[in-house]
């Protein structure tokens, strides 16, 4: 279940911010935000990615670099609201 | 004691001369920027003196880069364009992140006098596109990583000859591009500049308008005069200070306070290739000692979010002087920085048009906190009634006008002349945004006096949001407005009429989103959508968008009839 979660999280991210042709691996802990590869204005949009795939709602203040800057932390985000 | 001393004192006895004194400009071999930047510094004896401290975005690597590399760097580029058949006076894109070839090709560029482009590298194509386009650039450089974005318009580009990837080692090129490696080869220790003079396009960046596509702000080699003296008076840079300046060069603070004025002062400057990041930012002024910060609003806000815990765990005591830029600090912001860094950041006020800062907190000045300051010495200002366009009394709202004639000043809008000249109204420019003035002389921002988008200190045009919405499948009718935000001062907010058969969901909602982001840039993707039934029309079909904005702003709009003409 949390490699699926990871998975999905993953699939949004390169088809969203990997440019075609560009050899970019996501991994679980490449560093999304502070590595360049994901912009502080898009959290808007996975964020809402995230509540609607998930029907979560994530508080705007969970919503920062930090807590958005790998897979691994945005599953974790996810897991604690779905859990909620 | 500042570098500017008394304010009142320069401001009585200063004129722009005595800039041209201290840089020796008259008796200058070229009025080229570049060669005050690289050559200059070098024959002043700081040849050996950092120019660029760089760390990379994983925070694992840090280069430092003389003035001398920054002169050989330089003319490697300005040699490898003038072989490349760079014409003087072509434009010369550069899009990239913040790594040093970004800093070195500029240079270069002015060296072989053609006109730097510098774009945001967030840009998508749709922007990328319309300000090549306009700009009828004949040669870009970019990145492996941004290329993809390039080619997928470069058939729409015929002025567009050179496709340089410049971070692609030994790799072949792909038909039609070229590649180009700074670091491989001889130095080229000698370069013929070219012989610009003060009135010598330089840069060209692009900023947005209420109405059209944006418009490319022409500036020339003179402007090195008022961005060297703001940089010394307003940052008060001296010799033994790291100054870091944290905006990208594809905008106008990013190359006059984060190349130019900086670099003909001979100072070191810090840039990270990094964007926000509370943790990282702290650790690099800890790290390399920075004495002089200059930021922007947005960016304090969130500092201010994250809280002083974090700032407790960093020695910042290097800071001296820390300075705002990009949209209006609000008092809080003043306030909170004196009490957790024990310095208030300084507000300063300039655009994209006026290349230099124009009014400003000045070290040694009294702060009142939310002010934007004062006019810096040798400009006038005035806040002009918006019928009139007559000086209004103290504490009155009108428009911000400067009177023409400082050396910064744009000197064009690219191919748009009737524009250029509408922005001059009685012998003054108009900035576009409404203040009011003090009786002490401080000016207050209000607001802008259009419909131009702020959002984190970038400004975003609504017209150039709506066409991109209009091209999503499900949008039948869209507006772009600024919402008020927090953090950002504005964010973009749409409303959206939905065509038959698509569902006003969160789906859609996403998809509009993303559509956008992927068209023009994260800045300009809305951060909000409201769906609407229908939109609210003039009787002549037009979309009141100032209507959308009077709502979410809470502003009284009063007769809907007057808006008949927006």
């Amino acid at each position: 279940m949390a490699d699926e979660l990871k998975d999905k999280i993953r699939e949004y991210v390169v088809d969203e911010y990997v440019e075609e042709g560009e050899e970019i691996e996501v991994k679980d802990d490449t560093p999304l935000i502070s590595g360049g590869l994901v912009d502080s204005f898009s959290m808007v949009s996975l964020k809402l990615f995230l509540e609607t795939e998930y029907k979560i709602k994530i508080p705007d203040e969970k919503a920062t670099a930090e807590t958005f800057d790998t897979v691994n932390a945005i599953a974790a985000l996810v897991r604690e609201y779905a859990d909620a | 004691m500042s570098n500017i001393g008394s304010y009142d004192e320069r401001r009585n006895d200063f004129d722009w001369g005595q800039a041209r004194e201290e840089l020796a400009y008259d008796d200058a071999p070229t009025k080229n920027i570049a060669y005050f930047l690289a050559e200059r510094n070098c024959e002043r004896g700081l040849g050996d003196k950092v120019a660029l401290i760089w760390e990379n975005a994983a925070g694992d690597a840090t280069v430092r880069f003389t003035f001398e590399q920054l002169r050989l760097y330089g003319n490697a580029y300005a040699r490898f364009l003038r072989d490349l058949g760079i014409e003087p006076g072509e434009r010369v894109c550069i899009f990239m992140d913040k790594i040093p070839d970004l800093y070195f090709s500029f240079v270069g560029i002015l060296k072989a006098g053609a006109i730097a482009q510098p774009l945001f590298s967030a840009f998508r194509e749709d922007s990328l596109f319309t300000r090549l386009e306009n700009a009828e650039t004949t040669a870009i450089l970019t990145m492996k990583k941004l290329a993809g974005r390039v080619r997928r318009i470069r058939d729409k580009l015929p002025a567009l000859k050179h496709v340089v990837v410049v971070d692609a080692g030994d790799a072949e090129a792909r038909e039609g591009e070229t590649h180009f490696d700074v670091y491989a080869g001889e130095p080229v220790e000698e370069f013929d500049i070219y012989p610009a003079d003060e009135e010598t396009p330089s840069v060209l960046h692009y900023t947005s308008g209420t109405t059209g596509a944006p418009k490319g702000a022409l500036h020339v080699h003179g402007s090195l005069i008022a961005q060297y003296i703001t940089a010394k008076w307003v940052l008060d840079i001296r010799d033994d200070d790291v100054y870091w300046c944290t905006a990208d060069p594809g905008w106008v603070t990013g190359t006059s306070y984060g190349i130019i004025g900086p670099w003909a002062l001979g100072a070191t400057q810090l840039v990270l290739e990094l964007g926000f990041m509370p943790e990282r930012w702290y650790a690099a002024i800890e790290k390399y000692r920075v004495t002089v910060w200059y930021s922007a609003p947005t960016a304090i806000r969130l500092l201010m979010k994250e809280g002083a815990d974090i700032v407790k765990r960093h020695d910042l005591s290097s800071l001296r002087h820390l300075v705002s830029v990009g949209e209006p600090l609000n008092p809080e912001a003043v306030i909170w920085s004196e009490e957790v860094y024990g310095l208030p950041f300084h507000d300063s006020f300039w655009q994209t048009e006026t290349g230099c800062i124009v009014i400003s907190n000045y070290p040694g000045m009294k702060i009142k906190p939310g002010s934007m300051g004062k006019p810096f010495p040798a400009m006038e200002a005035a806040v002009l009634d918006a019928k009139t366009f007559e000086p209004v009394k103290a504490g009155t709202v009108g428009l911000i006008a400067l009177r023409p004639g400082w050396p910064a000043m744009f000197r064009q809008y690219w191919r748009n002349p009737e524009v250029y000249k509408s922005k001059f109204v009685n012998g003054w420019y108009i900035c576009g945004d409404r203040a009011t003035v003090d009786d002490d002389g401080y000016y207050w921002f209000v607001g802008r006096d259009d419909d131009v988008i702020n959002t984190g200190g970038h400004l975003v045009g609504p017209f150039e949001i709506e066409s991109a919405l209009l091209e999503h499948p499900a949008v039948a009718e869209s507006a772009a407005v600024g919402k008020p935000d927090p953090v950002n001062l504005e964010v973009v907010k749409a409303f959206i009429a939905l065509k038959p058969g698509y569902e006003a969901d969160d789906k859609t909602r996403l998809d509009i989103i993303n559509f956008v982001r992927r068209k023009l840039s994260p800045i300009a993707m809305p951060q909000e959508i409201e769906f609407m039934a229908s939109m609210p029309k003039t009787r002549s079909g037009k979309i009141m968008r100032r209507l959308l904005k009077a709502r979410e702003t809470g502003e009284e709009i009063g007769d809907t009839s007057t808006l008949e003409d927006d």
